[in-house]
């Protein structure tokens, strides 16, 4: 996979209904793995903490020896609130829709939306796994559906 | 604590705005204490306290633009006590205005609240893409995770905007002051669930002042002084995705020390003054500071004690949810606790008030800071 999130996107890709996520020199490879929709956590070796958001050292211990691994995708809601008015106009068409925190099993939370369901079904405990939305630039942006 | 000030609006929208409401503030803080410019020696100032100096004329020996958010008042008003214990200097003024309604109303682009466009804030890449309205959707994932754990109700909820209203209704200052019943806080627009927008406080103009000063010189100046008796912050994360856990906040470090601090547990209090930016925020103030356990707050509140009568008066000005709140609160919970404490308080004045608490939440209840304040007879 030689693309970077730099890189322009699909030709037919559709103007961004959403903020895009902006990719710093730390979070690249998160997002060019999100190319290949798979999801990767940072740890720090040293102590063998999961680390997220992705930084430069590791917030418990400040190593520097850092590296990334997959994750299943895994988890569950943490907390979730569902969205009756969009919090940006681009996000009109997709209300009423559920954002939530997610604890995913390796360790670390995350917020996302919960899709592919009711919104109002979403609960604290549910189970969910990662699916992925297309951005306009070829990376993909982790949602999470039940299951 | 010697001189208080604020400014509020029936229709919510002020006519002064930026330094020409600041400079009202001042005059009418210097006015209430007894002192004039010339004696002010520091200024906590939210955007620039330097800037602020500089446009009053003001040599500063303590300047201080610390941001917490709505809290930071009562943080400025920690690092004033401190500065002035230390010898650091001797008069601070605390000053703030904003103005989202008439900024509006005069073209302005709105202050904060909004992400602007992407940059190295990290909120822009792991939050914004997802759509949560902010603040208000932080508070509402405290909310739901409260009610998960706890079982806290709607109607629990809905119950501190109840007792809230009945304090405003005593204020003719209020934004807000007719009857309201949980059935018509239910009945309002659920906008990010499960907060309903009568949950939500007001978005207003509004102004304030205060000024701290040594507790010998506080005692030759016009009126009785409001003394600090403890003073502590606590601050647990900016990001709402990064709070270790949604149902306990900083205040559960601050409140502690502070009573701890002023040698008084949470039954001594008399006024409490909890930023109340949403129900759910003013619930975990009365959790964290122990007012009553961890996660009884939903039938702690229940009987209405919050409101007027009631065993813990609480935001007696009417609070952010009926009283004002111009997108940072914190400035309006001292002036209420001062003029409480002075005796002030007219129709809502709570008989007998000696010990105030003035609580302030920041952020995305991202860092909380108690004051516990007090009259002469509690030193």
């Amino acid at each position: 996979m030689s693309a970077t999130a730099d890189s322009p996107g699909p030709a037919d890709a559709p103007a961004p209904t959403r903020i895009e996520p902006p990719v710093t020199d730390v979070s690249r490879p998160f997002w060019d793995a999100t190319r290949e929709q798979r999801f990767l956590v940072q740890w720090c070796i040293d102590c063998e903490q999961p680390i997220f958001y992705p930084r430069e050292v590791c917030p418990s211990c400040l190593g520097t020896d850092l590296e990334w691994r997959p994750s299943a995708g895994t988890g569950t809601v943490y907390a979730v609130s569902v969205q009756h008015r969009p919090a940006f106009p681009t996000m009109a068409d997709r209300v009423p829709y559920a954002v939530a925190l997610i604890d995913l099993d390796d360790g670390i939370r995350l917020m996302s939306n919960v899709v592919e369901c009711d919104p109002e079904t979403v609960a604290p405990g549910l189970a969910v796994t990662v699916r992925w939305e297309l951005l306009s630039d070829g990376r993909h942006l982790p949602q999470f559906r039940p299951g | 604590m010697v001189g208080v000030a604020d400014a509020v609006s029936p229709t919510g929208q002020l006519d002064l705005r930026g330094r020409a409401l600041e400079a009202q503030m001042v005059r009418e803080a210097l006015d209430d204490a007894g002192l004039t410019l010339a004696d002010i020696d520091g200024v906590c100032h939210h955007t620039s306290s330097m800037a602020f100096a500089e446009y009053l004329g003001i040599e500063a020996r303590f300047t201080d633009s610390t941001m917490t958010g709505g809290s930071v008042f009562e943080v400025y008003l920690e690092h004033a006590a401190s500065a002035i214990a230390a010898g650091v200097a001797e008069c601070i003024l605390v000053v703030f205005a904003q103005t989202p309604r008439a900024d509006r109303a005069a073209g302005d682009a709105p202050a904060g609240g909004r992400p602007g466009p992407p940059g190295p804030n990290p909120m822009f890449e792991w939050e914004a893409p997802y759509g949560l309205q902010m603040p208000k959707g932080g508070y509402a994932l405290a909310a739901n995770r409260h009610m998960h754990t706890f079982g806290t109700t709607s109607e629990q909820l809905a119950q501190i905007a109840v007792s809230t209203r009945q304090w405003a209704e005593l204020n003719p200052r209020a934004k807000v002051q007719t009857p309201l019943t949980i059935e018509e806080v239910l009945a309002s627009e659920m906008t990010a669930s499960p907060l309903h927008k009568l949950d939500c406080c007001l978005v207003t103009d509004g102004g304030g002042a205060f000024i701290v000063t040594s507790a010998e010189r506080a005692r030759t100046l016009r009126k009785p002084p409001v003394y600090v008796l403890g003073a502590a912050t606590g601050n647990t994360h900016l990001m709402i995705s990064q709070m270790p856990d949604l149902a306990t906040t900083g205040g559960a470090i601050s409140g502690p020390r502070a009573f701890e601090m002023a040698g008084i547990t949470p039954a001594d209090v008399d006024v409490f003054m909890g930023y109340d930016s949403f129900t759910i925020t003013l619930l975990l103030h009365l959790e964290d500071l122990g007012f009553c356990a961890k996660g009884e707050g939903g039938p702690f509140v229940e009987d209405g004690k919050l409101g007027p009568g009631g065993s813990l008066p609480t935001n007696t000005n009417g609070g952010g949810l009926s009283y004002t709140h111009p997108g940072m609160y914190g400035m309006f919970l001292v002036v209420e606790a001062v003029r409480q404490l002075r005796g002030e308080g007219g129709p809502r004045q709570v008989d007998g008030a000696e010990i105030a608490v003035a609580h302030g939440s920041g952020m995305v209840l991202s860092c909380m800071s108690t004051a516990v304040l007090g009259t002469e007879a509690t030193l």
